[in-house]
């Protein structure tokens, strides 16, 4: 095995950890994982972490479906407008500086951490 | 549904989709209390919905990254194939540590991270060399 593909393992291994214990999303530890240690540019990190979440979110909303846990016409109603959030969030990440996606992703953890401390 | 309702459930759901879209999450921390909110769904409903709507962001936010050459897709689907090893180790360790020291170890990783980034974002403001970050 590859040292890139065990890193990735590796961070495939903490986000499932975290989003099935907290049920967070493990796009908190991808984005920064990618990013320090495989050497993403921000953006980069942002673009590849929705591509996994889209699998992880897939596999575990196919466990929940198995439990009845899902509506889809609620989820139609959230996700429409959050689709377009998306198309927003992206359009308007591109005109922000790279390091600016940093600082922000930074504060987030950190509110992120205090939430689960307290 | 009143449309109160509506409109917070339009605004929950469009403000979960710019955070997905900036800073590559699923939105699910604004997502899950939307639905409990406004929709009056249990918690364990509201993130099994959330998880269905955030098929739909993920999808959307990354072949929109692909587009502007944002994104690895083979790295992206390896690291989503392979989560489910952390969900079976996450059960292992819950069957063995307290809640209390997973919150704890958790909530520290993500201070870590934050200072990795926070100190790369100010390295690059002042940038030793011409780099194409």
């Amino acid at each position: 095995m590859s040292e890139r593909l065990g890193r990735l393992a590796v961070i495939a291994t903490v986000a499932g950890v975290f989003s099935g214990l907290f049920g967070i999303g493990g796009g908190t530890v991808i984005v920064p994982l990618l990013i320090l240690w495989l050497g993403y540019g921000e953006r980069e990190a942002t673009g590849t972490s929705l591509a996994a979440i889209a699998v992880i979110a897939a596999l575990a909303a196919g466990a929940h479906a198995l439990y009845g846990n899902v509506d889809p016409l609620a989820a139609l109603l959230i996700g429409l407008p959050a689709v377009g959030g998306v198309l927003a969030g992206t359009a308007l990440q591109q005109r922000i500086p790279e390091r600016a996606v940093a600082g922000v992703f930074a504060a987030l953890l950190v509110a992120s951490a205090i939430v689960l401390v307290l | 549904m009143e449309a109160g309702d509506l409109l917070g459930l339009l605004a929950i759901g469009f403000a979960a989709g710019m955070l997905g879209g900036i800073v590559g999450v699923g939105g699910g921390v604004l997502l899950v209390p939307g639905l409990v909110i406004f929709l009056g769904e249990s918690q364990l409903e509201a993130e099994g919905t959330s998880l269905l709507a955030m098929v739909a962001v993920a999808v959307v936010g990354a072949t929109r990254q692909g587009g502007y050459g944002n994104l690895r897709l083979r790295d992206g689907l390896v690291v989503g194939i392979l989560s489910p090893l952390g969900v079976g180790a996450g059960t292992v360790l819950a069957n063995n540590l307290s809640e209390r020291a997973l919150e704890l170890s958790f909530a520290a990783l993500q201070l870590y991270l934050a200072y990795g980034l926070a100190r790369r974002a100010l390295r690059s403001a002042n940038p030793p060399e011409p780099t194409n970050g």
